[in-house]
C-alpha cells in the first residue's frame, strides 16, 4: 500500500491506496464521489474527465499516486454553495444531456475547453475540443448549443470560487 | 398553453443531479459486506468443454466462492428465455437451443460466460479467474451471416443447419402476378450492418439477500425491471416473484440494450444467497462489446416492381438475419414482426411478400437495438424507392409523392393498418427547409472546388406505441404490452405517479409531470415521477419501442381521469351539492353557476380527513390506478434529407446539411423531442458512415473496444434542422405518435442515398468509411481501372 495525499473539491484527503489504484478509482471507492464516471476502458469515453491541478485529465488513465500531493476538481466541486456553475447551468438550459452519464465529464471538459480557448467559441472548435468526450444519447447538437452559452456566461457572470 | 404543460419546452427536473454529479447508478450502490463478481468468458467463438477445473482459483486470496453451469443447474436455475414464439412457414416452432446463464459443456461465442469468481475486490476475482484452468475443444466457427445455413458447423443440436426459422408474411402469389405484369423491376443487395449498442454507462448487477426475510433484492441497469422480476422469478427461477425486488435506479443510456435479461444479474442475484453476501457485477467496455446483445445484421435481397406509370405495384424481399448464438430475450421478433410490416413504408403498394430466414452463428446475440427491425426495414425500401426513382429517370422527391399513401385508415399488405398521416405535408415542409431547389447549385459549386455533392431522402415510418396485447398475443408475444400508472394525491396536495415505464435519458420525470401538472392544474414541482422499482410500482412493462408517451402517459392519464371524478365525488360532498354539478377546471372544482369551488389542495385534503361522508357513501383518500392498453400501434412517420459533400482524394464524405420533420402527434415537451430526433439520427449517422461489428473468420470479435468500433462524436456530425408537423393519433387519448426512434429508423437510407447520389452509382455498403467511399469514387472515375 502506498500512501496518497491531495486536494479533492478544498478538502485535504490522505489514504493508503494499492499502487495500481486509478485516480477515478480512488475518488468513486474512497471518496464515494460517484459523479466521476466510469464509460470505457481505453480512455476514449472521457466520462471520467476531472480536473488535476487546474487541467482536465481522464482520471481513468492516472494513477491515484501520481495525483499525490495535487489538487483535484471533480463535478460535485465544480460549484460552490447552492448555485450551478454557469457551464452546469447551460447544459440544463440547452438540453444537453439525456441520460446523465456522459455529463460530468462533458461538462468538466467544457469547462477546461473554455479555460483553454476563452469564451467566444464557434461550433467548429467545440466539436474539434470534444474529440475525447462521447455521447450516445444527444448527437452533440445541444451539447455544442450548451458549450457555447456556457463559455459566454462564464465570461459575464463573476465566477464562484474556484475549488482548485 | 401553460408554462409547464402541453406542449412547453419544460427545462429538465431531472438535470438538476446530473449536471452536478449527484444522479446515482447502478454501479453507484455500495451495500455492506459487498463482495464482487467477475466472470471467466470463453475466449473461443465455438468449443467443447471437456473440463473445468476452479480448484486452485478457490484457494486464491480473497475468493469466496467459484461457480460454473454444474452449480447452477444443480440448483435447478434454468436458462434464459426468448419471449416471443416465432413459426416457420411450414407451421413448425422456431428452433430454441439451450440458453444457460453459465455454459453447459460447450461455449459458442467469444465472451459466453464460463464461470464467475466472487472474491473480497474486484482485482482478486480476475486474478482468480486467471487460474481457472478450462480445457477446450476447439471447435471450427460459423461467423458470416448469408452462409450460416450452408456451413458445416453445427451452433445448437436442436438445429442441424443453423436455421432458427424460416418466416414469411405476405402474399406471394399476388406478389408474383404484380411482377409478372410489371413494366420495371428494380433489384438490390443489401447488408444492414451490425452494431454495438454501446450506452455510455456499461451495464451492472448488484444482488443482495436477506436471509432473516427470505428477500432477495437485485439493482440492475434496466429498461424494463418488472418484466426483469418476471423473468427471473417465473423462467430462471432464481426467486420467487414477490419475495424479489428489483431496482432499476438512474440508467445511462438503453437504446434496447438494458431490455433483455442477461446472464449476468442472473449469477449476482443467485450468488448473493450462495456467498451470503451482496454480490457486485459491473461491465467494463470490453465486456459490454463482447456480450451485450448486437443490433441489425441483415443480409437482404430485395426488388420492387413498378408499373407504366411509375406507380409501385408489388414488393418482395428476403433477409437472412443473424441471431447470434443464443435466442435473446425479444430478439426472434425484431427481424420478423418488427420488420416485415414496415416494408410497405409511406407507400401504397398493393403486394408484397417477405421471407425471412432466421440463423446462428458463433456471435454474440443479436436483439432490439434502437429502431429494432424498422431500421432494417427502411433501409431496404428507401433505398430501393431510390434506386428505382434513378432508373426511372424521376425526382426522388418527386417519385415518391407521387407513391404515397393519401388515404387513411390505410390497411398494407403486411398487417399494420396505418391510422393518420399527412406525408406529402412532411415532404413539402422539409424540401422547404432543406432549400431542395437550389440543391443543383450547391452542387455545381462543390464540383468546381473539385468535390462530389449530393442529396438523399428517407420518407420513414415506424410502429410504435407498442403494443395491443391482443395483436402481440397472436403474432407469439409471450406478454401484453399494456401500461400501468397508480397517481397518489397526498393530503397536501402534492402528487405522486407510480409509473410502469422507465426513464433513462428520455426525461420522463418532466414530460409525465407536464401532464400532471396540466391535468390537475396544480405547479409542476408539486408533482413527482416514481419509476424503476418493483417494490413501489406494482408492475409495468417498461421503456422501449417509442412507448412511453403513447401507452405510459395514455395509462396516467387514464388515472388521473379517474381521481378527478372521484375528486368529483368529495367535491360534492364538502360543498353539499349534486355530484353531476361539480366541474373541474384550472385546477378548481366548482358548482356549475356559483362561485362556490374548491382548490384541487382543499379537496385532497378533504378526501382524507373525511370529515363530510361517511365511509358507507364514499371511501376516504384520493389515489388510483389505471392499465393502459392501446387499440393499435402508433405510426410516427417522416422525411429526412441528407446532403453530403464527398472530397474524393480522400473519400471523406462530409454532412453539409441535415433537415428532419417529423409527425409526432401531439408533443409534450418540444425541447425534449427534438433532442430525441437529434440522438436518433446520431446512432443513424453512425451505422451509415462509421460504427459496424466486426468478428473475423475464427468469431473473434476485431472490434471490442472503443479503439477499434467508431462512435460518432462531435466533430462527425453536423448540427440538424428539425421541423415537426402534426397528426394527433386518433388511437391513444393524448394523440401522442412517440418519437424515440425515428431519427435512427431515418437516418440510415437517408445517408447512403446521397453518397450514392453524389458518386453517380449504387454500389456502397455501410459503413460507408472514407475508405469505402475512395474506393467507390475511384470506381465512378475510372470504371476499367478499379476493377
Amino acid at each position: 500500500m502506498t500512501t496518497v495525499s491531495l486536494t479533492v473539491n478544498g478538502q485535504s484527503v490522505t489514504a493508503d491506496v494499492d499502487p495500481r489504484t486509478l485516480l477515478v478509482q480512488f475518488l468513486r471507492d474512497n471518496l464515494r464521489l460517484t459523479g466521476t464516471h466510469v464509460g470505457c476502458d481505453t480512455s476514449q469515453c472521457g466520462a471520467c474527465v476531472v480536473h488535476l491541478n487546474g487541467q482536465a485529465v481522464k482520471s481513468c488513465t492516472v494513477l491515484a499516486v501520481q495525483a499525490d500531493a495535487g489538487t483535484v476538481t471533480t463535478i460535485e466541486g465544480l460549484s460552490q454553495g447552492g448555485d450551478l456553475h454557469p457551464m452546469q447551468a447551460a447544459f440544463r438550459e440547452h438540453h444537453g444531456l439525456q441520460c446523465g452519464y456522459c455529463t460530468p465529464g462533458m461538462i468538466m471538459s467544457a469547462v477546461d475547453i473554455v479555460n483553454r480557448k476563452g469564451h467566444s467559441l464557434d461550433e467548429e472548435t467545440i466539436r474539434a475540443e470534444l474529440e475525447g468526450n462521447l455521447c450516445r444519447c444527444t448527437g452533440y447538437h445541444n451539447i455544442v448549443k450548451a458549450v457555447a452559452a456556457g463559455a459566454q456566461a462564464m465570461g459575464q457572470t463573476p465566477l464562484p470560487q474556484a475549488a482548485e | 398553453m401553460s408554462a409547464t404543460g402541453i406542449g412547453a419546452p419544460v427545462r429538465r427536473k431531472e438535470d438538476q443531479r446530473f449536471v452536478t454529479g449527484q444522479g446515482r447508478y447502478v454501479d453507484d450502490f455500495n451495500r455492506p459486506g459487498q463482495a464482487y463478481a467477475y466472470f471467466l468468458r470463453s475466449p473461443h467463438a465455438h468449443a467443447a468443454i471437456r473440463s473445468i477445473d476452479v480448484s486452485q482459483a478457490k484457494a486464491m486470496p480473497g475468493v469466496l466462492a467459484v461457480f460454473t453451469g454444474d452449480d447452477l443447474a444443480a440448483d435447478r436455475i434454468g436458462g434464459l428465455i426468448c419471449g416471443w414464439m416465432i413459426h416457420s412457414k411450414d407451421g413448425t416452432p422456431m428452433k430454441a437451443g439451450p440458453h444457460p446463464a453459465l455454459a453447459q459443456g460447450k461455449v459458442r461465442y467469444v465472451g459466453d460466460h464460463v464461470a464467475v469468481v466472487i472474491a473480497e475486490t474486484l482485482a482478486q476475482a480476475k486474478d482468480a479467474a486467471e487460474a481457472i484452468a478450462v480445457d477446450y475443444d476447439v471447435l471450427p466457427a460459423v461467423v458470416d451471416t448469408a452462409q450460416a445455413t450452408k456451413a458445416s458447423v453445427q451452433v445448437h443440436d436442436v438445429s442441424p443447419d443453423n436455421t432458427v426459422f424460416n418466416w414469411h408474411l405476405g402474399n406471394k402469389d399476388e406478389t408474383d402476378a404484380a411482377f409478372a405484369r410489371a413494366k420495371h423491376v428494380t433489384k438490390i443487395d443489401l447488408i444492414n450492418n451490425r452494431l454495438v449498442p454501446n450506452p455510455i454507462e456499461p451495464r451492472a448487477a448488484l444482488g443482495e439477500y436477506d436471509p432473516g426475510t427470505d428477500n432477495y433484492t437485485l439493482y440492475t441497469t434496466s429498461q424494463n425491471p418488472h418484466v426483469a422480476r418476471l423473468v427471473l422469478s417465473a423462467f430462471i427461477g432464481v426467486a420467487p416473484e414477490h419475495k424479489l425486488r428489483v431496482i432499476a435506479p438512474d440508467v445511462g443510456g438503453g437504446f434496447g440494450s438494458k431490455i433483455f435479461i442477461y446472464a449476468e444479474e442472473t449469477v449476482c442475484v443467485w450468488a448473493a444467497k450462495k456467498v451470503k453476501r451482496p454480490v457486485k457485477w459491473t461491465s467494463d467496455r470490453s465486456e459490454a462489446f463482447l456480450s451485450d446483445a448486437h443490433g441489425r445484421d441483415h443480409v437482404t435481397h430485395a426488388e420492387m416492381a413498378t408499373d407504366e406509370n411509375g406507380k409501385i405495384i408489388g414488393l418482395k424481399v428476403h433477409t437472412i438475419a443473424n441471431l447470434g448464438a443464443y435466442l435473446s430475450t425479444f430478439s426472434s421478433s425484431v427481424p420478423t414482426y418488427l420488420y416485415a410490416p414496415l416494408l410497405s413504408g409511406q407507400y401504397d403498394i398493393p403486394a408484397i411478400y417477405c421471407e425471412v430466414d432466421g440463423v446462428y452463428t458463433n456471435t454474440a446475440p443479436v436483439d432490439a437495438y434502437r429502431g429494432a427491425g424498422r431500421p432494417e426495414a427502411t433501409f431496404v425500401i428507401e433505398r430501393l424507392v431510390e434506386k428505382t426513382a434513378r432508373e426511372l429517370g424521376q425526382d426522388p422527391a418527386e417519385f415518391r409523392r407521387k407513391n404515397y399513401i393519401t388515404q387513411f385508415p390505410h390497411a398494407t399488405p403486411v398487417i399494420m393498418t396505418y391510422d393518420t398521416g399527412d406525408y406529402a405535408a412532411s415532404l413539402d415542409k422539409a424540401l422547404e427547409l432543406a432549400d431542395y431547389r437550389n440543391f443543383q447549385a450547391r452542387k455545381q459549386d462543390s464540383a468546381r472546388r473539385g468535390k462530389l455533392r449530393g442529396i438523399g431522402f428517407s420518407s420513414y415510418i415506424e410502429a410504435c406505441g407498442i403494443a395491443p396485447s391482443q395483436a402481440v398475443g397472436s403474432l407469439g408475444a409471450g406478454v401484453g404490452l399494456w401500461e400501468s400508472a397508480e397517481v397518489r394525491v397526498n393530503p397536501t396536495g402534492s402528487v405522486e405517479v407510480l409509473t410502469g415505464s422507465h426513464s433513462h435519458g428520455q426525461g420522463h420525470e418532466t414530460t409525465f409531470a407536464q401532464l400532471v401538472s396540466d391535468r390537475l392544474g396544480i405547479p409542476i414541482d408539486q408533482v413527482s415521477i416514481v419509476h424503476g422499482d418493483t417494490d413501489k410500482v406494482q408492475f409495468g412493462m417498461g421503456t422501449y419501442g417509442s412507448r412511453s408517451g403513447a401507452v405510459g402517459m395514455s395509462a396516467i392519464a387514464k388515472a388521473l381521469d379517474k381521481v378527478i371524478a372521484k375528486g368529483k365525488k368529495v367535491a360534492a360532498h364538502v360543498l353539499e351539492a349534486s355530484e353531476g354539478d361539480v366541474e373541474f377546471k384550472d385546477g378548481r372544482f366548482g358548482i356549475a353557476g356559483t362561485d362556490r369551488s374548491l382548490a384541487f389542495g382543499e379537496v385532497a385534503l378533504q378526501a382524507y380527513i373525511a370529515h363530510k361522508f361517511s365511509g358507507q357513501e364514499l371511501e376516504p383518500g384520493l389515489k388510483e390506478g389505471a392499465f393502459y392498453d392501446p387499440t393499435n400501434f402508433t405510426f410516427p412517420a417522416g422525411v429526412h434529407i441528407c446532403e453530403v459533400e464527398i472530397d474524393p482524394e480522400t473519400g471523406v464524405a462530409k454532412i453539409e446539411r441535415w433537415t428532419a420533420v417529423d409527425d409526432f402527434g401531439v408533443i409534450i415537451n418540444p425541447m425534449i423531442v427534438e433532442g430525441q430526433v437529434h440522438g436518433g439520427i446520431a446512432q443513424g449517422v453512425g451505422q451509415a458512415l462509421l460504427e459496424g461489428a466486426v468478428y473475423d473468420q475464427n468469431g473473434q470479435l476485431v472490434t471490442a473496444s472503443f479503439n477499434d468500433y467508431c462512435m460518432p462524436r462531435a466533430i462527425d456530425l453536423p448540427s440538424f434542422q428539425v421541423g415537426m408537423t402534426v397528426t394527433p393519433c386518433p388511437s391513444n387519448p393524448l394523440g401522442i405518435k412517440g418519437c424515440g426512434e425515428a431519427g435512427a429508423i431515418a437516418a440510415p437510407p437517408a445517408v447512403i442515398n446521397a453518397i450514392t447520389d453524389a458518386l453517380g452509382h449504387e454500389d456502397i455498403a455501410m459503413p460507408a468509411t472514407p475508405q469505402a467511399i475512395w474506393r467507390a469514387a475511384q470506381k465512378a472515375r475510372m470504371p476499367m481501372a478499379a476493377e
